[in-house]
């Protein structure tokens, strides 16, 4: 029964979703899809009697999460905030610093670029056990992943920016008799912001990933990397999927707000002007 | 623009930094040992020290390198000590995911450019699957895994790389099948070709240069999600299981050779594909 109403409520759903994109509604086809997704899970978890330490109905895990909430944000606090926000903002700083002072010296530059590229390509991930073994426990091991993590996307994302704008423009400020930090701060710098958000933007799931990796190694009683191992070994998995919203909402919202700021900082670029 | 002088400088700062940086960290553990023996060292005799220690803080680079070689060339292959046995069991996931994620992102892409309403609802959740930490998901995906009946940690490592993968694939694919111009597709609307002709002959050709330069990308996380898939599941084999053994009994030198292996391992992934996509440009006519 539940299952046939769940597949029903896709079949409708998804006739919905058609007519709605037909007319080219833009917000509502993405919303009618993650409902459906939800009501479909929650029909068949009940529908087919799939126990909860396998798959917990989102109900279930809807209330677990409205009844943890001290939990919930004591770990969020200490994985987020502590680690991959606190990380995230020296990693990313050091990255772009090192990638504005290398700028000068354009024969470091040249061997920096590959061998950035190259490291923002390897697992550094691994690099969380030897983190804990150097900053204890506390949030400081987890910062320092991120720190690592995310420093070379941002710097090699940073050196490309800064090589964006065109030699015609560059030709203009030197009539301009502008010195080489007026042209760093008044063209090159802005002319690198859409590359420089876009090394944002992927440092910052990189950043969510370390934090929460760097747990797995060791950590005090608090954080979602923690409570996540913790409660699937004691099959409480409606709790773990709770920690996993938390982590999803924080990714998104990270994002999000990076992309907002983005969008106030490069409103000039195409990309921008829709 | 000769690349090899400045990448070898840099390679060479990097070394002196680390050589500096493992005198440094190493040099507290000298001093307390001359110190309970009741001696004391100079800076030369502490600096010597620092380069050969059982467990080091920072290991210097030889003996990384050293460790390195005993793992991949002192062991047989086959030993639960060699490198090259974890890496080949940490490079079956991640094949395995790659290849997953590739029909994923490629099948995803193709509903995506053909069918308006999938991109509209299913677009902006790829987008939103990226936010969410995949770590967070692992251990849940064994325990679906074995739930389900499958033995091993092969499913759910590639599982995990598929989900990190897929997407650089899906959103270089779908910008590449939409890159040929509307004169391109008008030429072929008067040809009288079907949208199967138009896509076969025009749209998947133009899709290449984009499907490439994301496999790099893509090869790149399976890897990471394969490893990071090892971490949190309590697997004894592999990269990722070696670096946590390491962790968990204290050998530094064990963590930094598996830390080296992978890197390694995705130095040569990246080569192998930037390989394949130069025989396959040059078969398609493409100069190079």
């Amino acid at each position: 029964m539940m299952v046939a109403g769940s597949l029903a409520f896709w079949v409708v759903a998804w006739w919905m979703n058609v007519r709605l994109a037909a007319q080219g509604v833009r917000w509502v086809p993405p919303v009618v899809f993650g409902v459906t997704v939800l009501v479909v899970w929650e029909g068949l978890v009940r529908g087919l009697g799939v126990p909860a330490v396998i798959l917990p109905a989102p109900s279930a895990i809807g209330t677990t999460f409205a009844a943890n909430l001290p939990i919930l944000w004591v770990d969020f606090v200490q994985t987020v905030i502590l680690g991959a926000v606190n990380g995230f903002v020296m990693g990313a700083g050091a990255g772009f610093l090192v990638a504005v002072l290398i700028d000068r010296s354009p024969y470091l530059q040249r061997g920096l670029l590959p061998v950035g590229n190259f490291m923002a390509a390897l697992p550094i991930v691994g690099v969380a056990p030897i983190m804990v073994m150097w900053f204890g426990f506390d949030w400081q091991s987890k910062a320092a992943v991120v720190v690592v993590m995310v420093f070379f996307p941002v710097l090699v994302n940073t050196i490309a920016g800064l090589s964006a704008s065109d030699r015609m423009q560059r030709d203009l400020m030197a009539t301009y008799g502008a010195s080489y930090w007026q042209t760093l701060l008044k063209l090159r710098l802005p002319a690198a912001m859409p590359f420089v958000f876009n090394g944002l933007k992927i440092a910052s799931t990189l950043a969510l990933i370390g934090a929460i990796v760097a747990e797995f190694f060791g950590s005090p009683t608090r954080g979602m990397g923690f409570r996540i191992s913790t409660e699937v070994g004691r099959l409480g998995l409606d709790m773990v999927w709770a920690e996993i919203a938390v982590a999803a909402l924080a990714g998104s919202a990270l994002y999000g707000l990076i992309a907002l700021i983005e969008r106030g900082v490069t409103f000039w670029h195409p990309s921008q002007r829709t | 623009m000769s690349r090899v002088g400045p990448v070898l400088t840099v390679l060479g700062i990097v070394l002196v930094i680390w050589y500096a940086a493992s005198v440094w960290l190493n040099a507290q553990w000298v001093y307390d040992q001359a110190e309970r023996a009741g001696v004391s060292v100079s800076f030369a005799e502490m600096a010597a020290q620092t380069m050969m220690q059982d467990r080091p803080l920072l290991p210097p680079p030889h003996q990384v390198a050293m460790q390195l070689w005993d793992g991949v060339a002192g062991q047989a292959v086959t030993s639960k000590r060699s490198l090259v046995y974890h890496a080949f069991v940490t490079l079956q996931a991640t094949l395995a995911g790659f290849g997953l994620g590739i029909v994923l992102g490629v099948g995803l892409a193709v509903a995506i450019v053909r069918f308006r309403v999938v991109d509209m609802s299913v677009m902006p959740w790829a987008v939103i699957s990226q936010t969410i930490p995949i770590v967070a998901l692992a251990p849940m995906i064994v325990v679906l895994s074995s739930a389900a009946g499958i033995e091993g940690r092969l499913v759910p490592k590639a599982v995990i790389s598929a989900y990190l993968s897929f997407f650089p694939v899906l959103v270089s694919m779908v910008k590449g099948l939409r890159s040929p111009d509307a004169m391109q597709l008008d030429l072929l609307r008067t040809y009288g070709a079907s949208a199967g002709q138009m896509f076969w002959k025009l749209r998947l050709p133009a899709s290449m240069p984009y499907f490439f330069a994301s496999l790099k990308v893509a090869i790149a996380a399976s890897l990471i999600g394969a490893i990071v898939g090892e971490l949190p599941t309590g697997a004894i084999e592999g990269l990722g299981a070696r670096m946590l053994i390491g962790s968990q009994f204290g050998e530094p030198l064990i963590m930094w050779a598996a830390l080296f292996a992978a890197a390694i391992l995705a130095g040569a992934l990246i080569l192998v594909v930037g390989w394949v996509e130069r025989l396959l440009r040059v078969r398609m006519g493409v100069p190079a």
